[in-house]
């Protein structure tokens, strides 16, 4: 792919620092994001996924967390040394994002329309009878009835699947170049689920914008991401299309994952592989691959240094000394 | 279809468990006086049976009564209406004391291990308080049965000191096994054991809820939301829709041929962790919400989000019937 990419993370690390430790959060961070497409971010809570792209976002408060970069690039800008009015420009703006829970994202003392009318106006210049008008088009967009009666209501009168649409409305208000779900449907029923994965396959077409989706279930990432990056421990330990990573995975980390998942619909598995142990808290820089102490083909090498990502395939790099 | 063929099970046997009719309802307090205004039907007449060794699985979306009905059976509810029979004795409507001899055959796994585990309690004190209660053995024995316990759970005995926040979810979670098997259990009720724990932990408690299964031979009320795990650990399945069941079934029957649509729509909107999969599928994607189990629909609860409904689904309430043996559905197409 010679696309230029519209996102580009060079070396990001995120520590957090309190008064008696460190946390390594994130180690280390290479990635692209390019125009148009879906890049699926699959990891267990504490990897760093949410972490990542909250400091990209410019969204942690420091202290406690501290950034660092080699690069970080939207669209041509550094958006880590831009001065905070010009990073909220962006954010919100050119690039949407939606959280897990819709009900403590939205303020429940504004009405929703409100809430959709505000980034417009000030992002877009958009008039009031404008921003309405536009408010209306979108809550109808994402499948909200009688759109134009329920700007007028406050958060609490939505369901929480009706709530995430506001959220994915809101996301979109400002016409993102990018949006950047963080488990959006996590804390939904499956049949809810399923209208707003469908909402977000048809927008994808409609409007065209490239998403980062975060999630822990493979199921959804199966059937929304082109491409997938795995985190582990801080790191990405492994990045591929996404039908090589179900097909042909090949960080050990990434095997297990997938044979801990049961099939809903393929065959029934006598015993699901179960991986020892737990994710290990950094509190000193890595100096190891993040995995050696619950994985089966460690060797001396992998508690001794960390592991660069590799090319290990077509589109399809890992971190892992034994690939 | 008879009563009985849903309260016999797949062999005919008395049913270790056996649930007729049960109803839960909750009063909506309102005003100052706290004035009854309305009444929740969070359990709504359910009937199911489970039999020794076996594990069936109450499934169904938030809100539609699988935690409550798996907590009436325990007691930690009041139920409404209808009959929970434990072995050959009746249950509800029993004086506490008169069947306080088959409590500790019935215990419970809880959603989150971290709010179901006193904090200020050693894992030792933890584990041993239902045999302290129940007066279980001679006191000498009590550390020694916690022991065996841990081991059966996976943990090694020296954590027997220590304090519930020393340990991840997944730990906390075999503790709260550990407590739950003091008693000999023949029946737990789970409650969506797995749902707070990361996908890789997930697969630990599902493996070793199977092996205390073989080893003690017990059966286990499984309720869950996550479709793609119960058809990993359930023999049969029982879908809860709006406070009622609507299809029960031998788990591959109900995920190789759901009969009822809500089941079919629930299927259908599980994500499979397959690409080649997810981008040929049909699915089937229903509209709306669920309605309020305050005010439910007439006839057929589900007929609101129903693609399928017709004039009778308004006014008759579908009953129960058999689709093929040991299938059953609540729905007026599939007579």
């Amino acid at each position: 792919m010679n696309r230029e990419p519209l996102l580009e993370v060079r070396d990001l690390s995120v520590s957090f620092h309190s008064r008696d430790a460190v946390v390594h959060a994130v180690n280390r961070v290479n990635f692209v994001l390019h125009p148009g497409e879906v890049l699926g971010v699959v990891g267990e809570s504490g990897s760093g996924k949410t972490v990542t792209m909250m400091a990209l976002l410019g969204l942690l408060p420091s202290p406690p967390a501290r950034i660092s970069a080699e690069a970080v690039r939207f669209d041509g800008q550094k958006l880590l040394s831009l001065p905070p009015d010009r990073l909220r420009a962006i954010r919100g703006h050119r690039i949407g994002f939606i959280f897990q829970d819709p009900m403590t994202s939205l303020n429940p003392v504004l009405t929703v329309g409100y809430q959709i009318m505000e980034p417009m106006r000030h992002h877009l210049g958009l008039t009031r009878v404008q921003a309405r008008d536009r408010a209306v088009e979108l809550l109808d967009l994402v499948g909200i009835p009688d759109a134009a009666r329920r700007l007028n209501d406050w958060p609490h009168r939505f369901s929480g699947g009706m709530r995430q649409r506001v959220m994915i409305a809101l996301a979109l208000a400002c016409d993102p170049q990018v949006l950047v779900a963080d488990e959006p449907t996590t804390a939904l029923d499956v049949t809810i689920q399923a209208q707003i994965l469908e909402l977000v396959r048809s927008l994808r077409e409609k409007v065209g914008m490239a998403i980062i989706w975060i999630t822990h279930d493979l199921g959804v990432i199966a059937g929304l991401a082109d491409r997938v990056m795995v985190m582990y421990a801080g790191q990405i330990v492994e990045q591929a299309g996404v039908g090589t990573l179900f097909e042909a995975a090949s960080h050990p980390y990434t095997r297990a994952l997938l044979g801990s998942v049961p099939d809903a619909g393929g065959v029934r598995r006598d015993r699901l592989m179960a991986i020892t142990g737990q994710a290990a808290v950094l509190y000193r820089p890595p100096e190891a691959c993040p995995f050696h102490s619950r994985c089966d083909e460690a060797v001396a090498r992998c508690r001794e240094e960390v592991p660069k990502r590799h090319s290990c395939g077509e589109e399809h790099d890992v971190a892992c000394f034994r690939r | 279809m008879s009563r009985a063929s849903v309260a016999e099970g797949p062999d005919g046997r008395t049913p270790l468990l056996a649930v007729e009719g049960l109803k839960v309802h909750f009063p909506v307090l309102s005003g100052v006086l706290r004035r009854s205004v309305g009444t929740v039907r969070a359990v709504d007449g359910v009937s199911f049976t489970i039999h020794r060794g076996e594990t069936l699985a109450l499934v169904g979306e938030s809100g539609c009564g699988k935690t409550t009905a798996g907590r009436a059976i325990l007691g930690l509810v009041p139920a409404t209406a209808g009959s929970i029979r434990f072995g050959d004795r009746e249950i509800r409507g029993t004086p506490e004391s008169a069947i306080r001899d088959i409590r500790p055959a019935m215990q419970m796994v809880f959603q989150d291990p971290q709010e179901s585990l006193n904090p200020r309690m050693t894992v030792l004190d933890i584990i041993a308080e239902p045999l302290d209660e129940h007066r279980k053995g001679p006191k000498g024995a009590r550390r020694g049965r916690v022991m065996k316990l841990l081991d059966a759970v996976g943990l090694a005995r020296s954590v027997a000191d220590r304090y519930p926040h020393e340990f991840s979810g997944g730990q906390r979670q075999r503790i709260g096994i550990a407590r739950a098997l003091a008693l000999r259990p023949r029946l737990i009720v789970c409650d969506e054991p797995i749902a707070a724990l990361d996908v890789s932990i997930q697969a630990q408690i599902v493996n070793l809820l199977d092996d205390l299964q073989n080893q003690f031979g017990l059966a286990y009320l499984f309720i869950s939301h996550d479709l793609g795990m119960v058809r990993h650990v359930a023999d049969r399945v029982a879908v809860m829709y709006l406070g009622r069941i609507i299809e029960v079934a031998f788990c591959d029957e109900i995920y190789g041929n759901p009969a009822h649509p809500y089941t079919r729509a629930l299927l259908s909107a599980v994500p499979m962790p397959n690409p080649e999969v997810e981008r040929h599928r049909q699915r089937m994607l229903l509209a709306g919400d669920v309605p309020s189990p305050s005010n439910p629909p007439s006839g057929c609860v589900f007929r609101t989000r129903c693609p399928f409904a017709y004039d009778r689904c308004r006014t008759d309430v579908p009953h129960l019937r058999p689709v093929e043996s040991g299938h059953f559905a609540a729905c007026h197409l599939s007579e």
